[in-house]
């Protein structure tokens, strides 16, 4: 089976964040793999684990993000692949998918793993667009899956509630939460990931036009959400603070 | 020269900062209060590899460095001193004699049980009567008909509950100026004769599985002997000079943990209308805490890398000990008196930091005794 992996190296959301000229500020953050992109590692080392195959995992980022990578390798995905699109001005979640989906037009692809959504911009678009632009079938938010020849049952969570699918391959899913327990690498494991296939790809060995090189759009402004401002107490009896309450909400708030 | 560690280097030592925060941290204050020896957490470290990471693949290891071994240990003491503890003595003590002096057959036998996680190891040279002094070594074994039969009493083995065999030193004769022959033998911790138990009560490193020994007329092959027969003592100074390094990781490990919760808790505490943070007297504390650890891992990191790459590190892993240990306590101390009178409360996690730390200062040997190692180095004999 061929298995493919969308990998996004995030920074920690759960760290200090500290934001510089609209730009995270990248010597004081941490990273790491984004968390649900974890679960789609897991899924697909079980899925080869149990069909045979093989496990590439995919990014597009920078020369950093090869340790994310290593760390696939390490948890036991066979192959990297980072495709570094920094030639490029301001990528967008769209010129990221053209990018993926047209590494992955000449290969042979059974199933494709992501993540639900990425924790640091929260989009939850690369993926489903990469099915798009492949014309496969596509399944997110899963919590399980089941592969028996070409079928594929599928659960995935709706809001809390579980919609049961089935599907055939080829397939892209997006991981949900709940779909397994990601395995720490193995110390053998990082000392293998060293000697594994890691395969740097730019831009011009792409075959891309102009029109998908082109974002559609662009991040204007990046800021913290503002600092969270002492609570009041509102004092006096039950009558006193309803109207100070109403008072507040119309000429402080301005909500009513 | 380069500071920076490798990319393998970092990924041990994030896999097992993760490993060590989730599942090894929120036992700690149990097993502290109940002394309770976490064998689920070395199962788990076993399947992951951790108790191999020195040695080579054809061991059962992972044929990784020291320094990443190093990070490791600091990584589970930050979580668990007594934890800690037991994962060092189980690499450094029960499996590293075995990898360095073993014969082929030996480490096949004894040491992948070990690396595997099957068992974990431990070495047992401390006496009632011979603690520094090791010279001083009552226990005997002599050789009869291919056995030898072993007699004596040994105190604060770490492990010995949990392993299958113990490398146990003993006399095994004289040389030619009449002085002690002392030998490592591996001992099956089943074998006839063989009590082991663990009757103390800790102040600190309570996780950690501490026993007594007592060998009577215990009877083991002569192919169990450990190394050259007549340079046993050598053998376990280089042992020991090893083990310190691991010591000294974990006593930095502690200290982190004990550095990380004052500067928060510092962070959090109100006074005199201010966040104590914001008292020089404070910052100047944790200042130094941050420092001193620093330099105490610039300090274990050398000595590791002077071992990877075999260079001598006798004097770089007494150097590093002393320090490290000593820094912890002094950093654990200042982290309780940062949180006042809550640091001397139970709940707080602080004060076991404290107890752990104590035991770097006198485990594998003492304080007093790395001076006189460094002493030796550079040369104070002779003047
Ligand atoms: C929790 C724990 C785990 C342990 N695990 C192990 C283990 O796995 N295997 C093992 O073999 N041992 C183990 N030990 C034993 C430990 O290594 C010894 O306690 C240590 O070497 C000191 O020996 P001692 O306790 O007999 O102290 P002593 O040697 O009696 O020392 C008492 C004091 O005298 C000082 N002193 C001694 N000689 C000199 C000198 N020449 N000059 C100046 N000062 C001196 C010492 O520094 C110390 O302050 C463990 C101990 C503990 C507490």
């Amino acid at each position: 089976m061929n298995i493919y992996v969308l990998m996004k190296r995030t920074f920690d959301t759960e760290e200090k964040i500290i934001i510089r000229d609209g730009e995270v500020d990248k010597e004081g953050a941490e990273f790491i793999i984004n968390p649900y992109d974890e679960y789609a590692i897991e899924e697909a080392i079980v899925l080869r684990e149990a069909h045979g195959g093989e496990v590439t995992v995919i990014t597009v980022g920078d020369e950093d993000a090869q340790k994310e990578l290593r760390t696939a390798l390490a948890m036991g995905a066979d192959k990297a692949v980072l495709i570094n699109l920094e030639e490029l001005e301001g990528p967008d979640h769209f010129t990221i998918s053209e990018a993926i989906s047209s590494w992955l037009a000449d290969k042979d692809v059974d199933i494709i793993l992501g993540g639900n959504v990425a924790v640091d911009d929260g989009a939850g678009q690369v993926a489903s667009r990469v099915a798009e632009k492949l014309g496969i079938n596509q399944v997110t938010t899963i919590t399980e899956l089941t592969i028996e020849d070409e079928t594929v049952k599928i659960e995935r969570d709706v809001e809390g509630d579980i919609e049961k699918i089935e599907t055939t391959l080829p397939l892209l899913v997006t991981c949900q939460q709940g779909l397994n327990e990601p395995r720490y690498p193995s110390l053998p494991g990082i000392m293998k990931a060293k000697k594994k296939p890691l395969a740097n790809v730019g831009v011009n060995e792409l075959e891309m036009n102009e029109k998908e090189l082109t974002a559609k759009t662009k991040t204007i402004d990046r800021f913290l959400p503002p600092p969270k401002a002492k609570g009041k107490i509102l004092e006096g009896d039950i009558d006193q603070q309803v109207n100070e309450l109403v008072h507040l909400l119309k000429n402080e708030a301005k909500v009513i | 020269m380069n500071f920076e560690l490798t990319n393998e280097q970092t990924m041990v030592r994030d896999m097992v900062r993760d490993f060590a925060q989730q599942e090894v941290a929120p036992k700690a204050q149990e097993l502290d209060r109940s002394a309770h020896f976490p064998e689920e957490t070395f199962h788990k470290m076993g399947e992951m590899g951790l108790l191999g990471i020195p040695f080579p693949e054809k061991y059962g290891g992972a044929g990784a460095d020291n320094i990443s071994y190093m990070l490791a240990v600091k990584e589970i003491g930050r979580a668990c001193g007594g934890t800690g503890l037991s994962y060092a003595a189980a690499v450094s003590l029960g499996a590293s004699p075995i990898y360095y002096y073993g014969t082929e057959a030996q480490k096949e036998k004894y040491l992948v049980p070990i690396t595997s996680g099957e068992t974990l190891g431990a070495f047992a040279l401390t006496e009632p009567n011979a603690g520094s002094d090791a010279g001083g070594t009552e226990t005997k074994a002599i050789l009869k008909d291919g056995h030898y039969v072993i007699n004596g009493e040994k105190c604060w083995t770490t492990n010995a509950q949990y392993s299958k065999t113990v490398i146990v030193t003993a006399v095994t004769g004289r040389d030619s100026q009449g002085k002690n022959i002392i030998s490592a033998l591996i001992v099956p911790t089943d074998a006839k004769g063989f009590t082991i138990r663990n009757p103390y009560d800790k102040m600190g490193v309570r996780a950690s599985n501490t026993c007594e020994l007592i060998l009577e007329n215990v009877r083991v092959p002569a192919e169990n002997l450990l190394g050259d027969p007549k340079s046993g003592f050598k053998q376990f100074l280089f042992t020991l000079d090893g083990g310190r390094i691991s010591i000294a990781a974990l006593a930095i490990g502690i200290a982190e943990g004990a550095y990380e919760k004052a500067k928060r808790y510092a962070q959090e505490r109100k006074q005199f209308g201010k966040r104590i943070v914001n008292f020089q007297a404070i910052q100047f504390k944790l200042a130094d805490m941050a420092m001193e650890i620093e330099l105490a891992l610039n300090m274990v990191l050398k000595a590791a890398w002077l071992k990877d790459n075999r260079k001598p590190f006798t004097k770089e892993s007494a150097y590093a000990k002393l320090f490290a240990s000593e820094m912890a306590t002094r950093t654990c101390n200042q982290a309780i008196q940062i949180h006042g009178g809550y640091g001397y409360m139970r709940e707080y996690g602080v004060e076991r930091m404290l107890r752990d730390a104590k035991l770097m200062e006198i485990g594998e040997g003492t304080s007093e005794i790395q001076r006189l190692v460094i002493a030796r180095q550079i040369g104070c004999d002779s003047l």
